[in-house]
């Protein structure tokens, strides 16, 4: 009366459900407000930026996979990820073929050298920013205003640079807050800054959607909050001390904590999963050498942001870490009383 | 958790899966019909086989000894039903392994009185004779394992117990045999803990049993006898916390050394249904012929707890308990650490804590496994601290021996509980089983050659 084949397979026999596609959906989500946002003050050339983009990456995901003759891989959400955070790095007036172009190194060099998907050292995103701040560094460096009353009518001369030209200049060059402050020692606004009413990257202007993109993943349980919170408290512990030390030539603590690329790449760019430590202790470690990384470069080194070049080098160091942070396996070393 | 380290109470990390004891936990034990076939394997239980006593042709009594412990690590077996021995020939395991076994026609029409033995009382025996009695009734851990009872029980030189834990915690999702057990079968219990405690010498005694549990607790709490050293504990409801390493840290504070059993650390772990089997068998001389079963899942109407005679054919229990024509998956064990049956023609044994139907569609597979993405899910999920990811890409290279000297795979016990949280699907517990006995072989190879 029964059927005479059964399914089996080997223990244990559920799962929990959430797969990796849809962690990666939700981190789209997360994104979505952030990059709302950003068409909202910067306009028509923010969205093309976006566009262009997650378009290159996708593309390029497709194609490698198929090139490589495997089934694409497109649908677990992650080439999608890589060209939105690229995207939200670049100035929103930056030449689209420019944009285009970094997502596909981003794909190319970024993910599939490494082996694709799990395999990557780095953010795949920030090796393709960056790809372009070395190749560009002045289309890179040149800012749209925020608000600008036309923005939804027009778009930047700059967007549609034609392939190796000189990108038409309406933008205003090193005007950020965060050069403002290195090179002019003018301080800008924290709440400015916080509610995105001051220019930049085209996502990393509103500090206040990225953290709460960062609320909804952690408590998702898709996103490690120790990434953030350890890189944001080691800035702001770091830059507190030399601001006490001398207010006069180091910034505030809440500006370096607002200004720039901090909080999209701590929330978003360093929380990568296969770019971080596996454990928590291993975690603690990576988001304060980030942070570390952060306050040297933007106080002492010589470009005004540091926050790409910081996560970079803690991804270089993240397989360092798992191996010299091991969690204690149960039953070795003390046994009795292990509470005491 | 790193720097976060609250657990105070309890072993660390774990998972919770939805527990789905409800459809069960309020149906009392109910006794299961006798199959007109019996079949018993004569590997039931870890360690050697019983060996056979009886012969093809001959009648025998319920509780009648067909086969004699094969050495220490054995134990014999007792029929189950009074009938006739059809054949003896190799039978189907779960495993999918044939081993010698018995097949019993089942007399339609007897009472099916029991035989009983020699009693053991727990009084005037001394620790030899108890133990001697338990493995006489072929006791073994219901829990799951079937390791023999009286192996565990026997402190080893310059060792001693202070601390005997009996394990109602039953983590598994779906299995409520052992809080029916708790419920119903509370007499049995304490006896049983009057063998142990002669057994083990053990100073006090914890029933240990997790809070979604907590009307067996209070019953158990106001029945234990004054003179006897045992208290009640209840704790979070935490997955794999039945395990016995686990309940061991959990209660005591202490960890059971890699490699060693819960008696280094001067605990002994005896499982709730088997204390209350000792309690039950030994003042009657008596063996095991019957266990209680757990029937649930979507794929069954006539869910329940059920004696069932031990070697009752697995066709024969679902057809009485209304299983789907349309069954796809049944487990034997709950779905944690339970094995897929791929045979409904085998029997159910000693250690058959429950069997869990489920319909074509009923369960969710994973639709494709994904890269490891090193979220590091498995890394807060494992409760013995190893890193499942490391291990898993560590089983892809093959890289076995590294595996086990610097990961620590063979303390590994497949609890699942990272393949459950694995967000790519990955079949983690899979590789270690493999990687396991990869490792074992070349381990007993490298011995062999001196």
């Amino acid at each position: 009366m029964f059927k005479k084949t059964l399914n089996i397979s080997t223990s244990p026999h559920l799962v929990r459900g959430i797969g990796t596609n849809d962690i990666m959906r939700n981190v789209v989500w997360a994104l979505v407000p952030v990059a709302m946002y950003a068409v909202y003050s910067f306009g028509l050339s923010a969205l093309l930026i976006l566009v262009t983009s997650m378009a290159a990456c996708v593309l390029t995901e497709h194609v490698l996979a198929r090139y490589s003759k495997k089934e694409t891989t497109i649908s677990d959400w992650s080439a999608v990820i890589t060209g939105l955070l690229l995207g939200l790095t670049l100035p929103p007036n930056f030449p689209l073929w420019m944009a285009f172009l970094g997502g596909i190194i981003s794909i190319a060099l970024g993910k599939f050298a490494f082996g694709g998907l799990g395999y990557n050292v780095f953010n795949p995103a920030l090796v393709g920013r960056a790809f372009l701040q070395a190749a560009f560094p002045v289309a890179i460096t040149t800012w749209f205003p925020v608000y600008a009353p036309e923005r939804f009518s027009t778009v930047s001369a700059a967007t549609f640079t034609l392939p190796f030209l000189e990108p038409a200049t309406d933008g205003f060059t090193g005007a950020t807050p965060l050069s403002a402050f290195k090179f002019d020692h003018v301080t800008t606004s924290t709440s400015d800054l916080a509610l995105g009413l001051i220019t930049g990257s085209t996502g990393e202007t509103c500090a206040v959607l990225i953290v709460l993109g960062g609320v909804y993943l952690a408590a998702r349980n898709m996103m490690n909050w120790r990434i953030p919170v350890s890189i944001l408290a080691t800035v702001y512990a770091l830059s507190g001390i030399l601001y006490m030390v001398d207010s006069q030539i180091y910034p505030s603590p809440d500006f370096m904590l607002f200004s720039g690329g901090l909080m999209l790449g701590a929330v978003f760019m360093a929380t990568d999963m296969v770019g971080s430590p596996i454990t928590s202790v291993g975690i603690w470690i990576y988001g304060a050498v980030i942070g570390l990384l952060v306050v040297v470069i933007r106080i002492w080194g010589g470009l005004p942001e540091g926050v790409m070049y910081a996560i970079l080098l803690g991804n270089a160091l993240t397989p360092h870490i798992d191996n010299l942070v091991r969690p204690r396996v149960y039953g070795t070393g003390k046994t009795m009383d292990i509470r005491e | 958790m790193g720097f976060l380290n609250f657990h105070n109470n309890s072993f660390k990390h774990g998972v919770h899966p939805p527990e789905q004891k409800s459809e069960t936990n309020g149906l009392p034990i109910r006794q299961f019909p006798f199959s007109p076939v019996i079949i018993m394997p004569m590997v039931q239980h870890l360690g050697a086989p019983s060996q056979i006593i009886v012969r093809e042709g001959q009648e025998v009594v319920r509780g009648q000894l067909l086969a004699k412990a094969g050495g220490y690590v054995s134990v014999p077996q007792h029929a189950p039903v009074s009938g006739t021995v059809r054949k003896i020939a190799n039978v189907p395991t779960i495993s999918g392994k044939m081993v010698q076994g018995i097949y019993i026609e089942t007399f339609p029409f007897s009472g099916q009185e029991v035989m009983e033995g020699k009693p053991i009382d727990h009084e005037t025996a001394i620790w030899e004779e108890i133990l001697q009695g338990i493995q006489d009734a072929g006791i073994v851990g219901l829990g799951g394992a079937a390791f023999p009872t009286h192996v565990k029980l026997k402190i080893p030189e310059g060792k001693h117990c202070d601390t005997l834990i009996i394990n109602g915690i039953e983590c598994e999702p779906y299995l409520t045999t052992d809080h029916r057990v708790m419920l119903e079968q509370s007499d049995d219990i304490f006896t049983g803990i009057r063998y142990l405690l002669k057994a083990t010498g053990a100073k006090r005694v914890i029933i240990s049993i997790e809070a979604n549990k907590q009307d067996a607790a209070d019953h158990l709490s106001a029945r234990i006898p004054k003179d006897m050293p045992v208290t009640v504990q209840v704790v979070p409801v935490k997955y794999p916390q039945g395990a016995e390493k686990m309940l061991v840290t959990a209660l005591l504070g202490r960890e059971v050394p890699s490699g060693g059993l819960p008696i280094e650390v001067n605990a002994v772990v005896v499982n709730v249904a088997t204390t209350a089997e000792i309690g039950r068998l030994l003042p009657h001389g008596r063996g095991i012929q019957e266990r209680v079963i757990t029937i649930t899942g979507p794929g069954v109407k006539k869910k329940g707890n059920y004696l069932i005679p031990i070697g009752t054919p697995l066709r024969y229990v679902l057809e009485q308990v209304g299983a789907d024509e349309n069954v796809s998956e049944v487990y034997m064990g709950g779905p944690m650490m339970g094995v897929a049956v791929s045979n409904l023609d085998i029997s159910i044994t000693k250690g058959t804590s429950g069997i869990v139907i489920f319909n074509e569609n009923d369960i969710k597979r994973p639709d494709k496994v994904y890269p490891c993405i090193k979220c590091g899910a498995c890394v807060d999920a494992c409760p013995i601290s190893l890193n499942p990811s490391k291990l898993g890409i560590l089983a892809k290279f093959e890289a076995y021996d590294e595996m086990a000297t610097n990961y620590h795979l063979m303390d590994c016990f497949e609890c699942g509980s990272c393949s459950y949280v694995c967000p790519s699907h990955i079949p983690l517990v899979q590789y270690f089983r493999l990687s396991k006995s990869i490792v074992r072989k070349r381990n007993a190879a490298a011995k062999a050659a001196g």
